[in-house]
């Protein structure tokens, strides 16, 4: 009885069973590399609000402290969104009439709320508290990035959890003096690793990686 | 040691039901083992795999931020704020407080200010805030079933008052329940007052009409009786559940359960129970005597012959079988003049309650462990009286306008009472309460009323402490209160709950607070400060400024500090002085026999009716049935086996949690009702208890149907309990949902107990027969805990079963509500359950409750199994879920050999309803379909305190975290907190030599334990 596959067919086979491993291999890196790409994370990616409010403007331009929108930063999880209340403050006097604020003056009239688009969304299940970050020495600007910077905002990391895990595991790379950490030009010193365990030891700052710490 | 047992089934070693204990999911079994069954259950399983990764594949939505136009001052998004409010049931208030997020009323707590709660609440409390998120909820005013404008009721209602003016009222009738509010009595007493010929009416199924009609009999005027169980070293109780029912409960399970410590022997009270259906205080109690409520009297009068009150001796004795326990019970009151205590239950007729007063007279407890007040009712009255009369009246047509304000009594009235047929004669009918009811559908208006989280109103607590029920949120769906539809009988129609409460206490109301005599004078003067003639100066007085009130800073501060406290102080009610008539004590007539005996109860869970539509309650095992979402007739094994009925868990093919039992006929006096029969060990025999509160018609989506109405067969002559009853088999069965069944551990050695006197001779005693592994018999390196080390300790000696810790827990972890059909499957979802537990024969066994939550163990077998590493330990030993990692395989459940893990086979939370997503926890997650959760030790609570005590650079002291079972808990069984602070007292409590850990013989190294049990027992009792 005559052989009913070619002798190549072996070759065929061996090299597509030992081709498949390269393109399972090659899939999964694609896969990982689509996960972690903007398009999945919308790192980097300035969203269109309601009033194109800039960063820019306002914290370089004006040189307003984080907190005075922010209010919640340093008691709460959530840093709080301003109401609008907080613009009026000065733009009942300052470009009173310029037709681009005409929805936050018409928020304020009609006492309805002004709807942003949310820029850092973390899942549901993450529970992240802005109040205990700020206190251990954690900068605004280490994870939003140079938002004086930023006309209209972005998300400057990827939010995802290796990217929690990396200063959890590692404080002492990341953390500055309380005093720096609402400051927009602070600049990480050249002896970080150093000072940084410093303030590992004064703040009491703990590698906290169990679970529940941000899972409940 | 005696053995545990925990049903029927197990202590009578049945085999086809020991057959069934070895199946952990036995609804499943035959699907594995029938080779058809496999291979399609394998053929779903593996499209499930592959799909299974896709549904990971979505990318988060958009989301708003909407902040505030105008921020309030207060307000800081993302934390709590706390108010301080109260709960009427019955028309005693119980303090709360009540955590808020953003305005969203979350979760309730007790108010620890408040001597009613000191901090504790119960399962009604507990459940509350859903409640004012049911959907089901009336939401819009209608007349005869159109949706009409507020104005237009008003309209009605003021034409009805300006016929009614020339007849000074005559045909106006107000129909509510127990009055305690002194600005709702006063402004009734307003109205009476201009329409002298008008009546108040009041009927509470909730109330204590027996204790109310007892006081008055033995003292010839109504007073409230408190009793003072930190003072008492010997208590009786007289078929009274004083430690999980009625006013004053939570803070006497305090006062009862602080006196138990068997580490202060010396200290330890006693309790004797007489009980007809069993309880939380007969599972409490040293000594129980299972009896059919009509013995009772017969006892209490032996007792009180033979503690010297006169008129008592020489009664007809008590059966043969009680003089032994009589005897003993009488010497051991005796002893103890001065510190006993004899409680009657509210059940009891009123010549029982003269005679637990007069017993208490005669051993001069009264002034130490009883004390008598005036009344927290406004006005007291006999209310089955009050309620035939207006019912006479209105078949008379002498009733043109009649209010009821709140409740449901066209389905709570007894039976004997013609209501609802009344009705009908009455031309203008108005119903204001949370639902469209029963009652609401016989009324031509429905006023949807404001929840008491929603509205301003004020009650007095157990012993008369004022509390200002302050509202959370604004009325959902523009709800009144019982205040503001008063006001529209005034000459005020549209003034606000608030203006109203604040005009009376403003007004004197702070002064004459403490004295509910000057109160009563003083509010008719107060809110009307020139009482004109009836009718006269409706118009002068709405235009008159001077009605506006005089609120001073003094007054603003003050009622700032009662908002903030949540009590008025120096309000509770004075003690006084009363003595007992001995023509109070004269022999009624001896009860007549004939039949089995009924006893009539309220329902642990959804009282007299009013929460049927509460899923956290229906679903809730209630206290020593284990029963969910159905009432039954509940006997005792005996007179079950008599009659042939019963019950066969094992017909139902195996399932855990369902019980197929026979359905009965149950003729009494002429009416019957059907039923589904219940066994229950220590219930008395030739006696048959039902609950009310079930076989609602128009109680919403949950209530509708639940079980039978055991209401249809109550006569006003026999509220309590009645003779004649007739138990007729259908030869029908119908399938209860009974969590006893659910995760049975095999009769291992869960319980201690022993004995106060074995515990002093011998503290070790409690261990015997049990052994725990030494630690170094274990596989994985020892850890050390550095920081904190969670663990908790539960005292099965202070436990009541009460379930309270159930229900907080719901609440705090967004726990969801499955259903009877999944109960009946064994999948309930509660975090924390109460295990109860017998020992000795099953017609008196005596009773254990224990809570199980998770054990948090240190070589915790669910870890190792989780194939995802879902479960993982945290550092302070918590044993974490993490349910965005779970795919369900199950495994850590199935290691569990506790039983604590819960699985969502189905999507058991409502997504869907908008008005329960107010309700839900922020600080944990919402669990979805295929997900594993279980007890976190509240690890949102552990976390918001470590945060603040962080950014403050110290430790948590102890005590400072509390896990929402232990801040409920009634009885102080509940302690967590830091093992690795010695001076922590869950620390001391694990240091004591009661201390155990459940199945500790698999070196699980739990870190919840347990302290045994200690029953104070009478030498001369014990057989």
């Amino acid at each position: 009885m005559s052989q009913i596959f070619h002798r190549s067919a072996n070759t065929i086979a061996r090299v597509s069973i030992f081709g498949a491993v390269f393109v399972i291999a090659g899939l999964l890196g694609l896969s990982d590399e689509i996960n972690r790409s903007p398009w999945v994370t919308q790192a980097r990616v300035a969203r269109e609000q309601p009033i194109q409010f800039s960063h820019e403007r306002h914290v370089a331009g004006n040189g307003l402290d984080c907190r005075y929108c922010h209010t919640s930063v340093e008691d709460s999880s959530f840093a709080g969104i301003p109401p609008t209340k907080t613009c009026m403050n000065c733009h009942s006097q300052i470009f009173s009439a310029s037709p681009y604020l005409e929805p936050v003056r018409e928020s304020f009239r009609s006492d309805r709320a002004i709807q942003w688009t949310r820029v850092h969304d973390l899942p549901d299940f993450v529970y992240f508290n802005h109040s205990i970050h700020v206190n251990k020495g954690v900068g605004c600007t280490t994870c939003h990035g140079q938002v004086d910077r930023m006309p209209l905002m972005w998300q400057e990391k990827s939010l995802q959890m290796e990217w929690c895990l990396d200063c959890h595991r590692n404080p002492e790379r990341y953390v500055r003096p309380r005093s720096a950490v609402f400051s927009v030009d602070y600049a990480p010193p050249a002896n970080q690793l150093e000072l940084g365990a410093k303030l590992v030891a004064d703040y009491h700052i703990q590698r906290l990686t169990s679970c529940s710490t941000c899972h409940r | 040691m005696k053995p545990v047992w925990r049903t029927l089934d197990e202590l009578a070693g049945d085999p086809a039901f020991l057959d069934r204990l070895h199946n952990e999911f036995p609804s499943e079994v035959e699907a594995i083992t029938d080779p058809v069954a496999r291979r399609t259950f394998l053929k779903l399983m593996g499209a499930s795999m592959a799909l299974a990764g896709v549904t990971a594949c979505t990318r988060q939505p958009a989301e708003k931020i909407v902040p505030f136009v105008r921020q309030p001052e207060d307000l800081v998004p993302g934390k709590p704020m706390f108010y301080s409010t109260a709960m009427t049931l019955g028309g005693v208030a119980t303090g709360l407080l009540v955590e808020s997020h953003e305005g969203r009323p979350t979760k309730i707590e007790g108010n620890t200010l408040h001597p009613g709660s000191l901090g504790a609440s119960d399962v009604f409390a507990q459940a509350a805030v859903l409640g004012l998120y049911d959907p089901d909820r009336s939401q819009t005013l209608t007349n005869v079933g159109e949706i009409r404008p507020w104005s237009a009721f008003l309209g009605t209602i003021r034409a009805a008052l300006t016929a009614q003016q020339p007849l000074q009222g005559a045909g106006l009738r107000i129909l509510t329940e127990s009055v305690s509010s002194p600005t709702l009595a006063a402004q009734i007493r307003d109205l009476l007052v201009r329409f002298p010929a008008a009546r108040w009416h009041q009927w509470d199924p909730a109330g204590r009409a027996n204790t109310r009609a007892g006081a008055r009999l033995a003292f010839g005027e109504y007073v409230e009786v408190q009793y003072r169980f930190d003072r008492a070293d010997v208590i009786l109780s007289l078929d009274a559940d004083f430690l999980a029912s009625g006013p004053g409960a939570l803070r006497y399970a305090r006062d009862f359960s602080a006196r138990r410590r068997p580490e202060n022997a010396d200290r330890m009270n006693r309790l004797y129970a007489l009980e007809s259906m069993p309880a939380a205080t007969g599972a409490k109690a040293d000594h129980r005597l299972p009896i059919r409520p009509s013995e009772v009297a017969a006892v209490a009068r032996a007792i009180a012959a033979a503690a010297g009150v006169r008129a008592a001796a020489g009664a007809a004795a008590a059966s043969p079988a009680h003089q032994k326990w009589i005897a003993a019970v009488a010497k051991d009151l005796l002893a103890h003049r001065g510190s006993s205590l004899v409680v009657a239950g509210d059940d009891l007729p009123a010549p029982v309650h003269a005679l637990a007063h007069a017993i208490n007279e005669a051993l001069g407890n009264v002034g130490r462990t009883v004390v008598y007040t005036a009344p927290v009712e406004a006005e007291p009255v006999d209310q089955i009286q009050s309620l035939r009369d207006l019912t006479a009246e209105m078949a008379a047509g002498k009733v043109d306008t009649l209010l009821i304000v709140g409740g449901n009594p066209v389905y709570t009235a007894p039976a004997d009472i013609a209501l609802a047929a009344a009705l009908g004669q009455v031309p203008l009918r108005v119903h204001l309460s949370l639902y469209d009811d029963e009652t609401s559908a016989l009324c031509h208006w429905q006023i949807p009323e404001a929840h008491f989280l929603e509205a301003w109103s004020d009650a007095r607590g157990y012993d008369g402490t004022v509390s200002i029920v302050q509202p959370l949120i604004a009325p959902l769906y523009n709800g009144r209160s019982a205040h503001e539809l008063l006001a529209a009988l005034s000459d005020r129609p549209e003034r606000s709950g608030y203006d109203i409460l604040r005009e009376f206490w403003s007004r004197g109301g702070v002064q004459a607070a403490s004295d509910p005599a000057r109160l009563k004078a003083a509010t008719n003067a107060a809110v009307r400060p020139a009482a004109p003639a009836a009718g006269a100066s409706r118009s002068t007085a709405v235009s008159s400024p001077a009605a506006a009130p005089p609120i001073t800073p003094a007054f603003e501060s003050t009622w700032r500090r009662w908002l903030h406290d949540g009590v008025m102080p120096g309000t509770a009610l004075a003690a006084k002085s009363v003595s007992v008539r001995a023509a109070a004590l004269e022999p009624g007539p001896a009860p007549s026999g004939g039949g089995l005996e009924i006893v009539f109860r309220n329902d642990p869970a959804v009282l007299d009716g009013r929460f049927a539509n509460n899923g956290w309650l229906q679903e809730l095992p209630k206290p020593i049935t284990r029963l969910t979402w159905d009432n039954a007739v509940i006997v005792s094994p005996a007179t079950a086996a008599r009659l042939r009925l019963g019950t066969d868990p094992a017909a139902s093919g195996g399932e855990h949690g369902q019980v197929v039992s026979a359905v009965v006929e149950l003729r009494y006096r002429g009416r019957t009702v059907r039923g589904t029969v219940f066994p229950v060990p220590g219930h008395p025999d030739e006696c048959a208890t039902v609950h009310l509160g079930y076989g609602r018609s128009r109680a919403g989506q949950l209530g509708t149907g639940a079980g039978f109405n055991a209401g249809a067969i109550r006569t006003s002559d026999a509220m309590g309990f009645g003779s004649g009853l007739e138990l007729v088999a259908t030869g029908d069965s119908y399938s209860l949902a009974c969590t006893q069944y659910h995760h049975l551990m095999e009769g291992r050695g869960m319980i201690r107990a022993v004995t106060r006197d074995e515990f002093v001779r011998d503290p070790k005693l409690v261990h015997e027969g049990f052994e725990a592994p030494p630690r170094t018999l274990t596989m994985y390196p020892d850890v050390k805990y550095e920081g904190y080390k969670w663990g908790m300790a539960i005292d099965v000696n202070s436990c009541i079963g009460c379930n309270a810790c159930v229900v907080g827990c719901q609440a705090e972890n967004n726990i969801p509500v499955i259903g009877k059909d999944q109960v009946l499957r064994g999948r309930e979802m509660h975090w924390i359950r109460v295990d109860s537990y017998y020992r000795g024969p099953a017609d008196n066994p005596e009773t254990y409750f224990q809570p199980v939550p998770c054990m948090q163990c240190e070589n915790a077998p669910c870890e190792v199994v989780c194939p995802v590493g879902a479960t993982a330990h945290s550092d302070e030993g918590l044993n974490d879920m993490v349910y965005n990692r779970c795919v369900g395989t199950r495994y850590c459940s199935n290691n569990c050999p506790y039983k604590v893990r819960r699985f969502n086979f189905l999507l058991y939370q409502d997504w869907n309803t908008p008005s329960f997503k107010l309700q839900r926890n922020p600080d944990v997650s919402v669990r979805s379909r295929g997900v594993m959760e279980k007890c976190t030790y509240c690890v949102q609570r552990i976390n918001a305190v470590k945060i603040d005590t962080e950014k403050q650079d110290r430790r948590a002291t102890d005590g400072e975290i509390k896990t929402a079972c232990q801040q409920v808990c009634p009885a102080d069984a509940i302690v967590f907190g830091d093992l690795n602070d010695p001076d922590s007292r869950v620390a001391k409590l694990q240091a004591e030599v009661r201390n155990y850990a459940l199945l500790a013989e698999l070196n699980t190294r739990p870190r919840t334990t347990y302290l045994a049990a200690v029953r104070n027992v009478n030498p001369e009792l014990e057989s």
